[in-house]
């Protein structure tokens, strides 16, 4: 792999840029490999990154069904943040934020990371006591947070209307180190730097079948015939129940759609990222100048990466109320992506029962902001074969112990 | 945009008039069932690709439940019938069946 500098694009400037290499190799399947993570996404390639980086573990193939980073890491709203209540995903989602903080250098890859801050609104009075809560748990955890009067928020939103009529702004929670990164990126230099690594990442590959042997993985059977291995890590976000049938169990997950849109480009008018939980919407501004906006889940099973069109509508009419000047706007484009929802909303990074077969999976509507934090802990979970502190909360039996990592109350819908 | 027909007033209805209430046919269990048992019908619920039964309310038409067999990768809807059953109708299962030659069954 040719570094990434000033100096290379000095030189590729002298010939016109036509020396630049492939980002990364497209190879056909060895019969086996140490370790198969299926699924190319943000998280897979994260896991498979930090196997090779902090584990040297390097015989590693990523197998996705579709293209490189086209499922969820390709379809969020890009926001990065860790103000969450509880202890263990504010551990996982701000160890990925400070991974986030240094990660185009640590990829030489430009992740395009944007702390730019991030608000959440309070407009309601359960809101205002929900978020004074998540300060002070977030003092407790070493997470900076503030709780932000109105005009506060009016001086660093100069386009919010805060007087309602419905729904005030009664304060917010600001995280001055949340912003965004560009999603497509953080795919595209983890692909990278694995495949820099050595590491296989196969493309148009479906796995059709898991097959295991006395209760122990033995590899997979995809559409480009077998591929063994000693350990299988899934992270396949929208499909993982469809992953765990095969591996035989079932998950407690259901999946359902999620929608984003984007505007038409305008000039920047917002530095910062808005989420308005109550009125069910949250916006930022791409360095595109679109203004990029995430909406509600449907209340159904679905696996058609569209969602219901009266979500785009309810979303709109809540942020026109919010910022009345983008009433004029045009969307440009509107899609969906499919999120696996667990019952407490906090994702599963685990065991399972079958031997050698790890499963990271639940991140729901939420999965963008932890891609460095989820591929750290999977990577430590599939190395030693045990969970490491970041991921141990997160098992798949907790729903059976009663255990529950409870966000769905804490970060409410926006999550 | 889902349209069911209400089993009970026979109302077309679109999806902002429903509200979903997720896996049909639980199997309910009460004080002194196993975690276990309490894990299957609490949060591991079904989540084919593909043929499913859900339980949906006439939220703001008639007020009632109902079931409705739909297709969770198509969005197609094979039909709507009422909430006290204990399984799908025979006609409907046979009408998927139809739809769906893979289709493994109602289990």
């Amino acid at each position: 792999m040719k570094r990434y500098s000033v100096f290379a694009i000095a030189k590729q400037a002298m010939n016109y840029h036509l020396g630049w290499e492939r980002a990364w190799a497209a190879p056909e399947p060895k019969k086996h490999y140490d370790v198969i993570v299926v699924g190319a996404g943000g998280h897979g390639l994260a896991t498979a990154y930090y196997l090779g980086k902090n584990h040297g573990i390097k015989n590693v193939a990523i197998i996705e069904k579709g293209w490189l980073g086209g499922g969820n890491t390709g379809r969020n709203t890009t926001i990065i943040r860790s103000n969450y209540l509880q202890d263990p995903s504010s551990a996982i989602y701000d160890k990925a934020l400070q991974l986030y903080e240094n990660l185009s250098q640590d990829l030489n890859y430009n992740v395009m990371f944007s702390p730019r801050g991030l608000l959440m609104l309070a407009q309601t009075h359960h809101e205002v006591r929900g978020y004074l809560r998540t300060v002070h748990a977030n003092m407790l955890q070493g997470v900076q947070t503030e709780y932000i009067s109105p005009a506060k928020v009016k001086e660093l939103v100069p386009i919010i209307n805060n007087d309602g009529p419905r729904y005030p702004i009664l304060g917010a929670l600001y995280q001055p180190r949340g912003g965004t990164g560009r999603h497509d990126a953080v795919a595209w230099g983890y692909a990278r730097a694995c495949s820099a690594m050595g590491m296989d990442i196969i493309q148009q590959t479906e796995v059709t079948a898991v097959r295991s042997e006395g209760g122990v993985v033995k590899g997979v059977e995809t559409s480009k015939g077998f591929i063994g291995c000693n350990k299988l890590g899934v992270v396949v976000a929208g499909h993982s129940g469809q992953l765990a049938e095969m591996a035989g169990f079932r998950l407690p997950i259901e999946a359902v759609a999620l929608q984003a849109l984007v505007s038409e480009p305008i000039k920047p008018c917002m530095d910062v990222v808005v989420m308005a939980n109550t009125v069910h919407g949250y916006m930022s501004q791409s360095d595109k100048g679109e203004m990029v906006i995430g909406g509600g889940t449907d209340g159904f099973n679905n696996f058609t990466q569209r969602g219901s069109f009266h979500h785009i509508e309810e979303t709109l009419r809540a942020l026109v109320e919010t910022f009345p000047m983008i009433s004029r706007l045009k969307m440009l484009r509107q899609w969906g992506g499919i999120v696996d929802m667990t019952g407490d909303r906090s994702p599963i990074i685990s065991k399972t029962p079958l031997g050698n077969c790890f499963f990271n999976c639940g991140w729901g509507t939420g999965g963008f902001k932890a891609i460095p934090g989820s591929g750290w802990a999977m990577a430590e979970l599939m190395a030693k074969g045990e969970p490491g502190p970041l991921a141990e909360e997160f098992s798949m039996w907790r729903f059976k112990e009663g255990k529950f990592i409870d966000e769905s109350v804490a970060a409410g819908v926006a999550h | 945009m889902l349209i069911l027909e209400c089993p009970y007033c026979g109302v077309k209805a679109e999806e902002t008039e429903l509200s979903p209430g997720y896996e049909a046919h639980l199997k309910r269990y009460g004080p002194g069932s196993t975690p276990e048992e309490f894990e299957a019908y609490m949060f591991a619920r079904k989540n084919p690709k593909g043929v499913h039964f859900e339980r949906w309310r006439h939220a703001y038409g008639c007020g009632k439940w109902f079931l409705a067999a739909r297709c969770t990768a198509t969005l197609e809807v094979f039909g709507t019938y009422p909430a006290q059953s204990s399984a799908p109708p025979a006609d409907l299962q046979a009408k998927i069946k139809a739809k769906r030659p893979n289709w493994e069954g109602y289990k």
